[in-house]
This record gives structure tokens, sequence and C-alpha cells, in this order.
């Protein structure tokens, strides 16, 4: 088997006396739609949020794309090429659609003040590029009408959208969702799932958290279970399923 | 180690001053998260007050001991505090709650302006002796120098902060007092009238500010239109030190800025060989406040707020 | 790209501003301490829009700032005074002016990541009691730095500073040309309304980039802008360095157009009133942020003028110190705009939008 994109081993989280990630482990493979799932507060977001340098791991190891991560900081997560969305939707929510993608184009390109003031051929012509790949990311995911309405004005799911765009926008290998369906409707799921296929068409590798099962037993190729902050379970879609442990851990019982 | 101990028992003074007018500043941050920048023109009014009310009544020939005038002093300026305190947050504070944040900041030095000003029209710009009406008494500590009135301005500065301890803990206003500064809106749908609380906080932390005002101007033996500024200012800074919105951490940051002031202006000239003088003073409370934050960003006693992602 | 009427307009303003001292030494009585407000109001400008950068763009609240006005007021005072010519090498005395300014603007840049660096975990008000802390400091080493080794003369200030020398012509004097007589009120007119047309032509630019895009991302969510691969740390060093050169530019016009300087100038209540003029006039918008400098430093001036007449019409005497009654007004002015537009008097569109928004939820 070729090495995985990402991956993870022996890492830890604390906060105080809470043991958030237990000696977790896992690795993504290239292109595959890997989904996270595991009750409340299990240690999902945590994880995530060390997958993207927000929190910086206790004890562990961390290698994405053959690059040493453990410990950095976020801006160089992103450079290194994994993107993420939040679970309770963070867009700079006085900036329009398209600047909020424009902003997330930052780690990509590079006119300084002196492009900026001075504006020049070449900071010209980037500052074009940023914002022609902001629209095109904006009809990418379906909202490139709305590019000059303030993110806080947005629905709820063309918001969520617009967060995907922006993640995109980091030109990610990796992209990290974090309950990107979370009070969608059935359409809107069905429009979303079909936009995370595309992505993944597309040649980018998606982690996935996401409480609804029916989804994610349809989407992902391999889903990872946590329960306290230990992995608990891990394999494609039907295995999961029906592992006890995984049942026991939502329903609070070993089946007979 | 005499002057040690003289320039410790100083600062203690100075810092329980310093504490109750942070508490003034912390329970407003803590309930509203605003800066009250007019605080310090309260506690100065409070000395304008109270010296004019002496030396009226000394003027019409009351012949009454010290104390006594001061406390009749006393008993005028502090309505009169309460009332500004409760005004200024009626009026420049209360119709911008919903506002951006830095309205209600610009309000408050709008205010702040306007009661320098008004002070200066009223009292002139010179500085207001203290009427020499208190027993200078000095007693011998172990070496060190100690009035009876630095003594009744720590004495009484517990006194006030024990009472807003139990205040806060004990009673029904203190209970939800803690629970506006816990969150204004669910206060607001257990019953809590929010208004009145905020109302009654800035009600007693002006009389506390009032109270420290005249200690100020006791302890220096003059008042001055502009005096709030600094003081409010090193209050101010006393709060964030111990951790804003913290009432403990007030004292706490009042008490350590008061004595570190005191001894590092003693000791400033010794430790630097002479390079840097007492006239560096001022400089300790910021830097002692930017070091401390560097550190512990949210005060010595603050919580450690985690930034949810 | 650009309509004929913005050009038309552009071009009215031009013209406006290049008679603008001619009018008003002309129209008026005392015209050339009118004429010395308009330079004032116009440094006042540049440090507004240079704190606009710190506070309104990148969203951290400063109370210091006039600490960069100072910074770049001494610079230019030691540089260009007899005060250290005899311990200074010959070489740096007296530079050019666009290097003198150079200067000025690197020296307070550099005190700008000085300040930065330590308090950038900070949030908030704790930023902002910091910067306050930082900006005393400044003024207190200045006030005391005339011993053991006399830097900055103390209390004294800075005297005899030279006025700036232009291709040979000293702005210190009087000029002739085209038969008009430029004083020296007039022609620091031209020179600081130059300099400030640059200031608001690098914070236009900087506005739309790159970089003026992250300022406000991190001002909006620094988390977002964190996970976004923003440099958080840099770009808001960068915001407190740029904030802090336009202070320095400032600073060095001031004291060469004031011909000395002293601490007086930089307590923390000038700290206070640009970021009035900030918050007044409409945070992160260019325009209004300029109207905002031009109403607070040129109120109390107006108020100045008006307040004895007044005082004799309303009492029929002089009731009251007319330096308190104007600064009491001015007060109550501050507080009444703010009460009846909190959003500042000219917002950018989509800040006023966004206020009323939230007026709307409040009454829901």
């Amino acid at each position: 088997m070729s090495t995985p994109l990402l991956k993870i081993e022996g890492i830890h989280k604390r906060f105080g006396g809470l043991h958030a990630l237990n000696d977790v482990a896992l690795s993504i493979n290239a292109g595959e739609i890997y989904g996270l799932i595991g009750p409340n507060g299990a240690g999902k977001t945590t994880l995530f949020n060390v997958l993207t340098g927000l929190y910086q791991p206790d004890e562990g190891s961390f290698t994405f794309n053959g690059k040493d991560l453990f410990r950095q900081k976020p801006y160089v997560v992103v450079e290194s090429g994994i993107a993420r969305t939040f679970q309770n939707i963070r867009l700079f929510a006085n900036m329009t659609a398209l600047e909020n993608v424009m902003v997330g184009q930052h780690v990509r390109t590079s006119a300084s003040v002196f492009g900026a003031v001075f504006r020049g051929p070449k900071a010209k012509a980037e500052e074009a590029a940023i914002a022609a790949r902001a629209q095109e990311l904006l009809d990418y995911v379906g909202i490139g009408k709305r590019k000059d309405e303030l993110a806080r004005n947005l629905s709820y799911g063309d918001q969520r959208r617009l967060e995907i765009a922006r993640a995109l926008a980091t030109s990610p290998t990796l992209l990290a969702l974090d309950e990107p369906a979370a009070g969608m409707n059935p359409k809107e799921t069905d429009q979303l799932k079909a936009l995370m296929e595309k992505i993944r068409a597309d040649g980018v590798t998606i982690l996935l958290i996401e409480h609804d099962v029916k989804l994610m037993m349809g989407l992902c190729d391999r889903i990872a279970v946590l329960d306290y902050g230990k992995k608990i379970a891990e394999g494609i879609p039907e295995q999961v399923k029906n592992d006890p442990r995984v049942i026991e851990a939502y329903l609070g019982v070993a089946p007979e | 180690m005499d002057i040690f101990l003289q320039q410790l028992i100083n600062g203690l003074v100075v810092g329980s001053i310093y504490a109750l007018i942070a508490l003034g500043y912390t329970m407003v941050y803590g309930i509203m998260q605003l800066i009250n920048f007019a605080h310090g023109e309260i506690v100065m009014i409070g000395a304008m007050v109270t010296i004019t009310c002496i030396n009226l009544l000394i003027g019409a020939g009351v012949n009454l001991p010290g104390p006594l005038l001061l406390l009749a002093g006393l008993l005028m300026a502090i309505p009169v505090s309460m009332l500004l305190g409760y005004t200024i947050e009626r009026v420049a504070y209360r119709p911008l709650r919903r506002a951006p944040r830095l309205a209600p900041l610009i309000t408050a030095i709008g205010v702040s302006i306007v009661l320098q000003q008004a002070a200066m029209l009223i009292w002139g710009r010179n500085y207001r002796p203290f009427p020499q009406i208190l027993p200078t008494t000095v007693h011998d500590f172990f070496g060190a120098a100690i009035t009876d009135l630095q003594i009744a301005i720590v004495i009484l500065s517990l006194v006030l902060m024990g009472g807003l301890f139990w205040l806060i803990e004990r009673t029904k206003l203190g209970r939800a007092m803690r629970a506006t500064a816990q969150n204004p809106d669910v206060a607001g749908l257990m019953g809590v009238n929010i208004n009145t609380v905020i109302s009654m906080t800035f009600i007693i932390g002006s009389s506390l500010g009032a109270v420290a005002g005249v200690m100020v101007a006791a302890n220096y033996d003059q008042a001055h239109a502009y005096m709030g500024f600094m003081i409010g200012l090193k209050a101010f800074t006393a709060a964030v030190l111990g951790g804003i919105g913290n009432i403990g951490g007030a004292v706490v940051g009042g008490l350590l800025l008061g004595i570190i002031e005191s001894l590092g202006s003693g000791y400033l000239g010794d430790l630097t060989g002479g390079f840097l003088g007492s006239h560096y003073k001022d400089i300790f409370a910021f830097v002692v406040l930017i070091g401390v934050l560097v550190f512990r960003p949210s005060g010595l006693l603050g919580e450690r707020v985690a930034e949810r992602a | 790209m650009q309509s004929k009427k913005q050009i038309i307009t552009f071009a009215a303003l031009a013209v406006v501003l290049a008679i603008l001292p001619w009018a008003i030494t002309g129209g008026f009585e005392n015209g050339k301490s009118w004429l010395r407000a308009v330079d004032f109001a116009l440094l006042y400008i540049m440090l507004a829009l240079g704190l606009n950068i710190v506070v309104g763009f990148a969203g951290l609240l400063d109370l210091g700032y006039i600490a960069f006005y100072a910074v770049g007021a001494y610079s230019f005072a030691l540089l260009n005074s007899p005060h250290l010519a005899a311990v200074l090498p010959a070489w740096l005395m007296h530079p050019p002016l666009l290097v003198m300014l150079l200067i000025a603007a690197c020296v307070a840049g550099v005190f700008g990541v000085l300040l930065g660096t330590p308090t950038l975990k900070l949030r908030g008000d704790y930023l902002a009691i910091v910067t306050l802390g930082f900006g005393e400091i400044i003024r207190i080493f200045l006030n005391n730095l005339d011993r053991p080794v006399n830097i900055t003369n103390g209390p004294q200030g800075i005297n005899n500073i030279s006025k700036v020398n232009i291709a040979g012509y000293d702005l210190g004097r009087p000029i002739e040309w085209f038969g008009l007589k430029f004083d020296t009120v007039h022609l620091y007119y031209y020179l600081i309304l130059a300099f400030c047309c640059l200031i608001i032509f690098v914070t236009l630019r900087l506005q739309r980039s790159r970089i003026g895009r992250a300022w406000v991302a991190i001002r909006e969510d620094e988390i977002a802008a964190n996970a976004m691969g923003i440099n958080t740390r840099n770009v808001k060093l960068l915001a407190f360095a740029m904030g802090a050169s336009f202070g320095g530019v400032s600073g060095a016009l001031f004291a060469s157009f004031q011909g000395f300087v002293s601490p007086e100038s930089f307590v923390l209540m000038e700290s206070i009133m640009v970021l009035c003029m900030v918050v007044l006039g409409g945070m992160g918008h260019i325009p209004g942020v300029i109207l905002g400098a031009i109403l607070v430093s040129i109120t109390p001036e107006v108020l100045r003028d008006v307040i004895n007449p007044l005082q004799s019409a309303v009492f029929g005497e002089r009731l009251f110190d007319p330096e308190n009654l104007r600064m009491l007004i001015f007060g109550l002015a501050m507080i009444i705009i703010m009460l009846l537009r909190p959003e500042g008097l000219w917002p950018s569109k989509r800040r006023a939008r966004e206020f009323h928004e939230h007026e709307e939820e409040a009454k829901a």
C-alpha cells in the first residue's frame, strides 16, 4: 500500500483534567472521503483542531504529504495543504462573499505592502487573478450570483457553501469539513453530498465530521469512530455500522 | 529595614485606595464589558464636594471635631457621586448597550471631559488644599512612621471591601449582579431586572469611588480637577492587573500595584545606580502591568478564557 | 475606469484645496492662526488614518497611539536642532526632507513592532490598557531623559528646530512667487497637504489589497483568519508598524512646523482625541475618518473664537472661563454625536447597514 496522505499516531491532548484525545492514530489516503463520527463530546472537533494547527497536541506524531506538521502553526498547516470549515460557521461576517473567498487565497499569494501601494503589473495581475479565482469558486459551490452579499446576510445553507468555497480557495490537498450538513434540510443535504463528491472527483481528499449517519454511510470510503477521546473502530462503513463497540458507544448498551 | 517597612506601609495605604477605585472599574466591566472612563472623575468629584462641604461648615462656624466634619462631608459627597454615576449610565451608556463596542467608550471619554471641565468651572483651576482638620499624630511602628489617617484609610478600605464581598456573595442583589455578569440575556429571562442591576452597580461603584477620592485628597492634602485622570488610570491598571471583572482581582491588583510602586520608587535609584530616579515612579504601574499580561494575558486572578474554535 | 463625474469632483476638490489657504488668510481677520489650525488638522488626518489601520481595519484597540507621533517628532527634533548637534556625527544632522521622513517613519515603525510583539496575544481591552501604558512610558521617558545624560532635554523640550528646506528654499522664510507672498503657514500647508494626500493614497491602496483584506479578516474573526492560513502575528505586527509609521511622519512634520517639541504635546488625552476622530468619523471608512479628524481638531478652535461673543450674548457678560467652557461643549458634542450616530458620522454604507440591522433586531 502506498504511504497515506495524512498520518497521525499516538496523539494526546489534555485540557486540565480532561483527556480529550487519548492515543489517537489514523491515516487518510489520497483521494478518499474519510468520515469521523462519535457521540457528542467524543473529541471529534478537538481532533479537527489538532489536525488544522489550532490546538497543539501534547504528544504524538503528525505527518502530512511527507511533511512533519507536529505542533506547527495553523498557517504552516494551511500552506501544506489542509483547509477546514467550522462546525459553528465562522465567516468574516461583514465582508462580502467574494471578499471571504479572496481572503482564502492569502496563503497562495504574495503581494506585500509595496505591491499593494505601487500596484505594479505583477501585483495588478495577482489581484485580478485573486478576484477571478474567487468568482470561479463561488460559482463552483453554486453561490456565484451572491458574490456581493455580506456573508452575514446569506442564508444558512449558503453560508455553509461559502465556508467551503473559502476553504477551497487555499488550494488544499485535504479538505476538513466539520458538520457541514448540520441544520440543513434533506434537499440541501443532497446538494451538499453532490458538492463533496464533485470536490473529491477534482482531486481533493476529504475528512468529514457528520452526525447524519445515513449521509456518512453513503458517502465515506472509510469511517473512524471516536468515543471518550479514543478511536474505538475504523473501517469501511459496513464494518463500522455492525461493530458492537460502536453500537455500545451510541446506545449505551452492548447488543445481545 | 525601616525604609523598607516605611515604603511598604505607604504602598499599602495607596494600594488600598487604588483597590477601592479599581472595584468600581471592575464591577462595571464585569457586567457590561465597558471601560468606564468617567470613574476617575467621580473620584475627583467626591473629593471636591467633601472639601467644599467641610469648608462651608467651618465657614458657618460649626464647631465639630475633625473626623465628624469629614464624615459630614462624606455624607454629602457619597449621594452626589451616586447620583452622578447613575445619571452617567442612564444618559451616556444605556442607549448604546447594543451599539458597536467603541461607541460607549467614546461617550465615556466625552463624559470624562465634561466632568473635568465642569469641575474646573466650579472649583477653579488651582489645587484645593484639604482642610487641616484631622489629627496629625504620628505613630512609631517598628521604626516606620504611620499616621492616624493612614491607619484609618487602610481599615476603612478593608471594611468597605468586606462589605462589598458580603453584598455580592450573600445578598439577592449580589446574586443578580453575578448572574448578569455571566450572561445578561439569560439573567433577564430568569427575572433579573438588568437595568436595575446595572444602575446599582454604578451607584455602588461610584460611592466607593467617592470615599476613595476623599482618601486621596486627605492623604495628599489636596485635590484638583485633573486628579481623577491619573488615579483612575492607575486604578484601572490595578483592575486589569488583577484580572478585570474579578472583584478579588481588583483588591489584589490594587494592593500589589500600590506596594510595587512605592517600593519601586524607593529603591529604583539604588537598583539602577542612580540612572533612573524616583521620578520614574509612574512607569512602574505600566511596566508591571505589561509584564504580568505578557505572561498571564488575563491578569493575575482572571479566568483563562480558552478560545473555543 | 473612473467616471467623468469622479474626475470633475476630484479636480474641483484639488482647486478648493489649492486656494483654501488664501481664502482663509485673505478672508479672516486672524487668518494666519486659522490657517495654522488647518495645518494641524492635516497633521491630525494623517494620525487618524494611521490609527485607523490599527483600530479600524485590524480591530486592535490602541490607546497609546500618540507615542508614535512623539517618536517621529523627537526623531526630527534631535536631527534638526542644535540640541545634540555637538554629539551626533555631522553627516547625520539635517538630512534631506524625504530621508528625514523615512527615518521618522522607520523609527516609529520599529517602536510599533516593539509595542506589538509582546502584546499580540492580548485581546480587546487588555490590549487597550497595555497600549495606553506604552504611550505613558514613552512620555515619561521623554520627560525624564534629561539626566544623567541629556537626550530629550526633559520637560523643557527641544527648541530651535529648523524648518524644512526643499530644493534650496527654506520654508521658514516667506517666499515670493507669482506676486504672491507665501508665508511659513502657507508653505507648510502645501507641504503637509502633499504628505497627507500621499498617506490617503497609501491607505486606499492598502485597504483594497491582500494585506488590507487580511487585516479586516483578523478584525472579523481571528480564529477563522488563522485557519485560512493568515499568519496573524505578522499581519497584526504589520498593522502596528504601518499605523506607527504614519504617526512618525506626521510627528516629524509637526516638529518642524511647530519649531519645538516637549512631552506635553504627547499626553494620553491626545491619543484619546485621535481615537475619537476615528470613531466619531466612522471607523474603517477613510472619508469618515478624515471628516472626524477635521471636526475634532477644528471644533475646539472654532469654539475658541465663538465662545466669548456667545457668552456675552447669552449672559450679558463673561461668566465662565472660555477655555473650560469650550472643552465642556466639545465633550458634550462628543456624547451627543455618539448617542445619535453610534456608527460614526460618515460610516461606510456597509457598516451603517450592519448597525441598523442590530437596531431592528433589538426592537424585534
